[in-house]
């Protein structure tokens, strides 16, 4: 070991606290998911198979049903499938966080004086990156089945959904501080996933449903999601679904992200 | 800064029926090595993680230089450093993004990170390994990662839970030095160690934890003195160390009774036993050995030494301080 390089220890300077330093400590701690995304790429597996293996599936199985044809079928299956991929991807966000927070860097973490958001904050950041390939894949597998969007409302909808499942990962995240285990995690989170991505109007034309189970899917905020970017996919302007969407994003952050970082801090 | 490093009164932290610390009271001055000396399960690391503000206090309370680690617990985590029993860096992240993620994370800036990552590479011989992946780490170059991360900001106290368990006698020795490099440029170090070798070699004052409770402090001179001045090492031949009433075992146990008015602790060894006892003076060996001599008792080894801190303490606390028979008092890291 050198010498002399260590300087003696000044009275540390006063702690860094405030949204900016809180949102360059997240930045910092997403900067740390992107280079483990980069040591471990098969993790993206899942990602990468479901809207490609999702939108073929659904397309030629469904298609001449429920709308004649498959071209005829894309306009509203591509939005479903969008919106399904991106929440179902949002939920290993809170499982990968339970990991995560068992090893033993996360102790350190709580010892920084660091806002206490940012190791939730930048983790979920970085599953951004996540929502975009899924996003891009689901929309290139459409436009090869023959789906031709407005290509500005289609940029308009990636966003509004990279958005929405960001906001959604949050309540995944508290799954994943309240919960024993990672897989515990998981069953929670597929409870949750399966009626709310397949009770909407992401498939299928909600008028051919039992009139109770309309009741369900016109409040499920899935719905509002789906409808809001058919719209913008459609013709390249939004209606009062997209703020609803937006809406609904923003009160969930607002809910669960405190007790995300609640559950985070009680955990030792 | 006057305030002291430390400053515990009656900290304690229940982990369901198990009261892992049970009233701790600490007082570390600034500038100083203080080892806290337990066996495993004393809570050691749980009052370390209370000082860390990783763990908050079931009753106590208690300020690190002179702020609260419950009410000022942000302040607190600027002022202390912590390396924990197992290392906490990331281990999907090589040595060098460890550095410069935790320098990013206070606040140095990207290229300010770089610069204080390579600097301290290179302080802790580390800059060969800086980019290969930690797994391929040993667990002492794991360490030294671990201990340059939480000098990343200069903090002028460190708490170090147990910075050589594990490590080879050769890393033991660097890492000693380290943590003496750390105080002699002015930091205050807090150690835990389950080792009383390291206590003794390191450590300027000790505390003594046993089941959650400190039952002794001092410097290590102190503590040995606390169990007599001298210790007497007795080798005496028989057939057997439990020579019935009258064998040479006996009577050479007799003799140091009544010379010493001591109790000494018998361990067999091969042919014979081996007694040792606490000795005020060392007048009384002379006194012993006439008396031995008059009974026909062959002395095979006689030495006198300072006590070691192993002697110090299972004469604290009943038991070694290897001893496992504590797994009551197991830390749960809920």
């Amino acid at each position: 070991m050198t010498t002399a390089t260590l300087t003696r220890p000044a009275p540390a300077a006063a702690p860094a606290t405030g949204l900016g330093a809180a949102v360059s400590q997240s930045i910092a701690m997403a900067w740390r998911g992107l280079v483990k995304v980069s040591r471990t790429p098969e993790q993206y597996a899942d990602v990468l198979i479901q809207p490609i293996l999702f939108t073929l599936m659904f397309g030629y199985l469904f298609g001449g049903a429920v709308a004649g044809s498959v071209k005829g079928y894309l306009p509203q299956l591509v939005p479903g499938v969008l919106v399904m991929a991106l929440i179902t991807a949002s939920t290993v966000t809170g499982v990968q966080l339970r990991e995560d927070m068992d090893k033993g860097v996360f102790d350190r973490f709580r010892s920084l004086p660091i806002a206490r958001v940012a190791p939730l904050a930048g983790g979920l950041l970085a599953d951004t990156v996540r929502y975009v390939i899924a996003t891009v894949l689901t929309m290139v597998m459409g436009v090869i089945m023959g789906w031709r969007p407005n290509a500005v409302g289609a940029v308009a909808s990636g966003l509004l959904v990279i958005f929405c499942a960001w906001a959604m990962s949050w309540i995944f995240a508290f799954f994943g501080v309240s919960a024993r285990s990672a897989s515990a995690v998981q069953g929670v989170s597929f409870l949750i996933l399966f009626p709310l991505t397949f009770l909407s109007n992401s498939f299928v034309p909600v008028s051919t449903l039992p009139g109770w189970l309309q009741g369900f899917v016109q409040v499920n905020p899935m719905s509002h999601v789906v409808t809001a970017v058919r719209e913008l996919t459609a013709g390249g302007t939004g209606g009062a679904d997209v703020g609803w969407a937006l809406l609904g994003a923003v009160v969930v952050i607002a809910v669960f992200a405190p007790l995300a970082v609640r559950g985070y801090m009680r955990k030792v | 800064m006057n305030a002291p490093a430390i400053e515990a009164r009656g900290l304690v932290k229940v982990f369901g029926a198990n009261r892992a610390v049970d009233g701790v009271d600490l007082d570390v001055a600034t500038g100083a090595i203080y080892g806290v000396l337990g066996p495993n399960g004393a809570g050691k690391t749980t009052t370390i993680k209370m000082l860390a503000t990783l763990l908050s206090p079931d009753a106590g309370s208690a300020r690190v230089l002179g702020h609260d680690v419950v009410r000022e617990a942000h302040t607190v985590r600027s002022l202390v450093g912590l390396t924990g029993q197992y290392a906490s860096v990331d281990e999907d992240l090589s040595a060098r993004e460890n550095l410069v993620l935790f320098g990013r994370l206070l606040g140095l800036g990207i290229r300010g990170a770089k610069t204080k990552a390579d600097a301290l590479l290179d302080e802790f011989s580390l800059v060969d390994a800086a980019t290969r992946p930690l797994k391929k780490f040993s667990g002492g170059m794991r360490r030294r990662l671990d201990l340059a991360a939480s000098l990343i900001a200069q903090p002028p106290l460190i708490f170090l839970d147990e910075p050589t368990t594990g490590l080879d006698p050769r890393t033991r020795l660097q890492m000693w030095d380290t943590i003496r490099r750390l105080v002699a440029e002015g930091s205050t170090v807090l150690l835990t160690t389950q080792y009383l070798d390291e206590a003794d070699q390191l450590a300027d004052r000790i505390a003594v934890i046993d089941r959650g409770r400190v039952v002794a402090e001092g410097t290590a001179d102190d503590l040995k003195r606390s169990v007599g001045t001298q210790s007497l090492h007795l080798t005496v031949a028989s057939h057997g160390p439990h020579d019935g009433g009258t064998g040479p075992v006996a009577a050479t146990r007799r003799a140091i009774r009544e010379i010493t008015g001591q109790e000494p602790v018998l361990t067999p060894v091969s042919d014979g036993a081996r007694l040792t006892a606490p000795l005020d003076s060392a007048a009384a060996v002379s006194e012993l050995l006439v008396r031995l001599r008059t009974s026909g008792v062959e002395v095979r080894e006689l030495s006198m030494s300072r006590p070691t801190l192993d002697e110090v303490f299972l004469a604290l606390t009943g038991h070694g301080a290897q001893d496992a028979e504590t797994p009551v008092l197991e830390e749960v890291h809920a």
